[in-house]
């Protein structure tokens, strides 16, 4: 595991386990993306956007 | 020994964004069945005209995007690869008046459906229709924007809020006659040619969507819930659908029928392995002989002239 900083709070990760896409919480609360592995990378998770859903 | 083309399988492919429980599941299923998967993260994926031949291909599409998911439809059905689902199939369901049109042009029973494009006409529609009814946003989800209005002052508030909104999709107006169903709707899994299960949705909310908390139950799928779900399946083109029926006096009505389904809340109450189920299916397609991909391009190359 590792603690990563980030503009939206604190993640303990392990990131070699990470997946594209996967979802992962700060201790802020943020949803947070992962966008990118290598650099791994995180952009806040909106819950909804006009034409998602089913 | 090299197989001839037509005995291999095509290679699987789910191109998804964000990860939900649902994809989760699916890769998950597909990894019990020992099938190799490639997984295309949609944010890092570009096309470029003509350049590859997706002939070998079964691409399962499963981004969140209603917009983005026709788009890559129509992309990869251009490379020539066999999506699930097709982008006729996706630009259907994504927009109710299309899908009204289609389960219309089958003879799929649906609950009385106008489509208006000034506010006399809407109006007309609510007094043809009879109090209340149901507007909805033709292109829209979780049951986001739906409205049911009583009398003409509540019509004329919501055509102003749209119209003050502006955009396309709130120039049309999709209005049914409200169905007063016994609290629940149902919804029938559609997986190639079979419902895999059925539940009821359950809930205080008079929009029984489980994003708006409903409940739900596992419900046996009857002869009659089989055969109207399985004709509205075959009325938007087919392929792995979540098709909502409504019970009314007159029988079940065919509510919407949905491309990007969610099933994770539907697995426990109905039993059935719904990941599982689309994952069979996927191989089954992936192992599809040489007459039945010609078929599906048959098909598709007929939706794109007509």
């Amino acid at each position: 595991m590792q603690t990563l900083s980030t503009p939206y709070g604190r993640l303990d990760l392990d990131p070699a386990r990470l997946e594209l896409g996967e979802l992962v919480v700060s201790d802020d609360g943020v949803e947070l993306e992962v966008v990118s592995l290598e650099p791994l990378s995180f952009e806040p998770a909106p819950e909804e956007a006009e034409d998602w859903g089913e | 020994m090299s197989l001839p083309l037509a005995s291999r399988p095509r290679r699987l492919t789910v191109v998804h964004d964000r990860l939900r429980p649902e994809e989760t599941l699916l890769f998950e299923a597909l990894d019990r069945l020992g099938v190799e998967v490639e997984r295309v993260y949609a944010p890092n994926w570009s096309w470029e005209a003509g350049s590859i031949d997706r002939s070998d291909q079964v691409v399962l599409l499963r981004t969140l995007s209603h917009a983005r998911t026709l788009v890559l439809a129509r992309l990869l059905e251009a490379d020539g690869a066999e999506v699930v689902n097709r982008a006729a199939v996706i630009d259907r369901c994504g927009d109710k008046a299309a899908t009204s049109a289609a389960l219309a042009a089958a003879g799929v029973p649906q609950p009385r459906t106008v489509v208006a494009f000034s506010p006399a006409e809407v109006i007309r529609a609510c007094e043809t229709l009879g109090w209340p009814v149901v507007i909805k946003p033709v292109v829209g989800s979780w049951g986001r924007m739906v409205a049911r209005c009583r009398d003409v002052d509540a019509v004329e508030a919501l055509i102003e809020h749209k119209q003050v909104l502006g955009g396309p999709s709130h120039q049309t107006f999709y209005v049914q006659e409200h169905i007063d169903k016994p609290g629940r709707d149902l919804r029938a899994f559609v997986v190639g040619e079979r419902v895999v299960a059925a539940i009821a949705r359950e809930g205080d909310d008079w929009r029984t969507n489980t994003a708006r908390g409903a409940l739900v139950r596992g419900v046996e799928a009857g002869a009659r819930l089989q055969e109207v779900a399985l004709r509205a399946a075959a009325a938007v083109g087919g392929g792995i659908l979540a098709v909502d029926l409504l019970e009314a006096p007159r029988g079940l009505l065919v509510g919407e029928v949905n491309h990007g389904l969610e099933f994770r809340n539907s697995i426990g109450p109905t039993g059935v392995d719904i990941p599982g189920e689309i994952a069979r299916y996927l191989v089954s397609r992936s192992h599809a002989d040489a007459s039945s991909r010609t078929q599906n391009r048959r098909a598709g190359a007929v939706e794109a002239v007509s």
